[in-house]
């Protein structure tokens, strides 16, 4: 079993103008990675950009692994021009991925924008109790929307543009849904992945409601595997590495 | 095939080390790499209390480089000898353990220390841009220098010692020379040099620190360079580094004058690339047709002027 391994690229789709979905099939033996579990990608094999790119995997198949990524600079330019054949170099799985609800806990997933990649594979293994809450900025940015209905999960899902499901931010909706669901709120247990001002946002309100859980962080990082401590985040224990203590850390623990 | 080499008393099975920083306390690399196949492991610089880092964001990439601005994040000389030596020590490779102190007494101590504890070797950190205190201060005035490896020289015993000098002098041969002159059994270079990067988006740097180390790549001709103008100006060993991904950039501190290379960002982008220099020698020696890897060293021939067009 390699956690250092080269992938062969059989599929690179674009679901919008924005988003791909990366399909590799593993050349080598692989690790299978736990959720919320991380890899780290080459995306040139020149040394500009220099450094791989962290990406949680969305699922991972006997034959392949995929990956859901944004185009956003110059690293995810290029793997946006990945195709078919080409055969690239990957570390991992890497990082602490969501620890499993306790009995008797009902999972609450707050997912914003590519956040839903990190949480994909959790949803999979999650309960049909669990509720999943799923948002992004527009219609044609909600994700894998086909897949996570048939996981028999409860799913909402919100637009920032009220383009498509209910009407707001993730935040606004966990709030409206603790309101409603005053059983769930003393036994739900948080598990939230998105940009970080809708994880602030989350992590203040599951502290004025008492509520635990995890979310997954997302820092620079050069190595991924712990060495360079590149990926520090503040947290009342100090810094942590992202990478290595991390990326799912417990919600309360981070200094926001 | 001869691939060990000599810095002082210590023979190295093979020129590669491991830069410090990029290395952890060799654990994070053991899934990746045998250890036991490395000429010297050189781990995160310690200092005598531990030490949190700086505030993120600590890295960015640039062209060809990244910056950092860790600020010397380790577990103190208590943790390290207690909790990480003891698992290095289990390996049949070299250790050398990266120090640096706001003052004086402080390097005299962690060298004293590390050296009853029977560490092979003890490289000064005398050129980290990214604290606020000591370190550098020491490696950019030749006066303050002379001073602390004469001292630190007193302190060590059982381990050889190294000095990591700063690229931001402008005369290395000169600041070589003391090193040497004042007991110092090799010197290392080149730690990263000092710059920055700035967000457009934003009008804010890059880096929390602001300012940074920058590694990789970028700085290889920079650290060749220093490496060529030191080695001709000492007789000590210079370890090489600054840039080194594969094998042709090794060979090309070897030939500039190093007698051995550290492995720092190339590690962080494949894992296992301080052994594949290493084969990569093998290699290369073979072909050659040259049975010592220290025939190799200093071998550029800066008296031919010949034209670079068929390379």
């Amino acid at each position: 079993m390699n956690r250092y391994f080269k992938a062969e690229i059989t599929k690179n789709l674009p679901l919008n103008s924005k988003n791909n979905l990366l399909t590799l099939f593993p050349l080598e033996p692989v690790i299978d990675p736990e959720p919320g579990q991380f890899y780290m990608i080459e995306v040139s094999d020149s040394y500009n950009p220099l450094l791989k790119r962290p990406f949680c995997c969305l699922r991972k198949t006997p034959d392949n692994m995929q990956f859901l990524f944004t185009v956003r600079g110059k690293g995810t330019a290029l793997m946006k021009e990945f195709r078919k054949g080409q055969v690239i170099h990957l570390i991992g799985p890497l990082g602490s991925g969501y620890p499993e609800a306790r009995k008797g806990c009902t999972p609450v997933v707050i997912a914003g924008g590519t956040g839903i990649a990190s949480l994909f594979s959790f949803i999979e293994r999650t309960p049909d109790s669990s509720r999943v809450i799923y948002g992004a900025k527009t219609k044609d940015e909600l994700l894998m929307l086909d897949e996570l209905r048939k996981a028999g999960i409860r799913l909402t899902v919100c637009t920032d543009d009220c383009s498509f499901g209910e009407e707001g931010m993730v935040d606004q909706i966990f709030m409206n849904f603790l309101r409603s669901n005053e059983s769930i709120r003393t036994s739900c247990v948080l598990y939230a992945c998105g940009p970080r001002p809708m994880l602030r946002a989350v992590a203040a309100i599951a502290r004025d409601n008492n509520i635990k859980g995890y979310a997954s962080l997302e820092e620079n990082m050069a190595c991924g595997f712990g060495a360079c401590l590149g990926c520090a985040v503040n947290t009342v224990k100090g810094y942590k590495r992202v990478c290595k203590e991390g990326p799912v850390f417990p919600i309360q623990e981070i200094v926001w | 095939m001869d691939l060990t080499v000599d810095i002082g008393h210590l023979k190295l099975k093979n020129p590669v080390m491991t830069a410090s920083g990029t290395f952890g306390y060799g654990e994070e690399y053991a899934e990746f790499v045998d250890l036991n196949m490395l000429g010297a492991i050189v781990v995160k610089g310690i200092t005598l209390k531990p030490l949190e880092g700086n505030p993120p964001p600590r890295i960015c990439e640039t062209p060809c480089g990244m910056l950092n601005a860790i600020g010397l994040q380790n577990v103190g000389l208590k943790r390290f000898l207690k909790e990480k030596l003891p698992y290095l020590r289990a390996f049949d490779s070299k250790i050398i353990v990266n120090v640096m102190g706001n003052t004086l007494q402080e390097y005299v101590k962690l060298a004293g220390a590390l050296d009853e504890a029977g560490v092979d070797g003890i490289e000064l950190n005398v050129s980290c841009p990214n604290v606020k205190k000591g370190g550098i201060m020491f490696g950019t005035d030749k006066k303050a220098l002379a001073n602390l490896t004469a001292k630190v020289r007193q302190a060590v015993r059982q381990s050889i010692l190294i000095t990591k000098l700063s690229p931001t002098v402008p005369d290395i041969p000169k600041f070589a020379v003391i090193a040497e002159e004042n007991g110092s059994d090799a010197i290392t270079l080149i730690n990263t040099i000092p710059g920055m990067a700035i967000d457009t988006r934003t009008w804010q740097p890059k880096l929390a620190n602001i300012t940074g180390g920058l590694s990789g790549p970028a700085i290889r001709p920079v650290a060749v360079r220093m490496v060529w103008e030191a080695s001709r100006a000492v007789k000590i060993p210079v370890i090489g580094v600054g840039g080194i991904m594969n094998v042709d950039d090794a060979l090309e501190f070897m030939l500039a004058g190093a007698t051995a290379v550290q492995v720092g960002t190339g590690n962080f982008l494949r894992p296992t690339a301080t052994v594949e220099i290493i084969n990569g020698l093998w290699t290369y020696l073979d072909k050659k047709g040259i049975s010592n890897v220290k025939d190799i060293i200093g071998g550029v021939n800066g008296e031919s002027i010949h034209s670079n067009l068929n390379n």
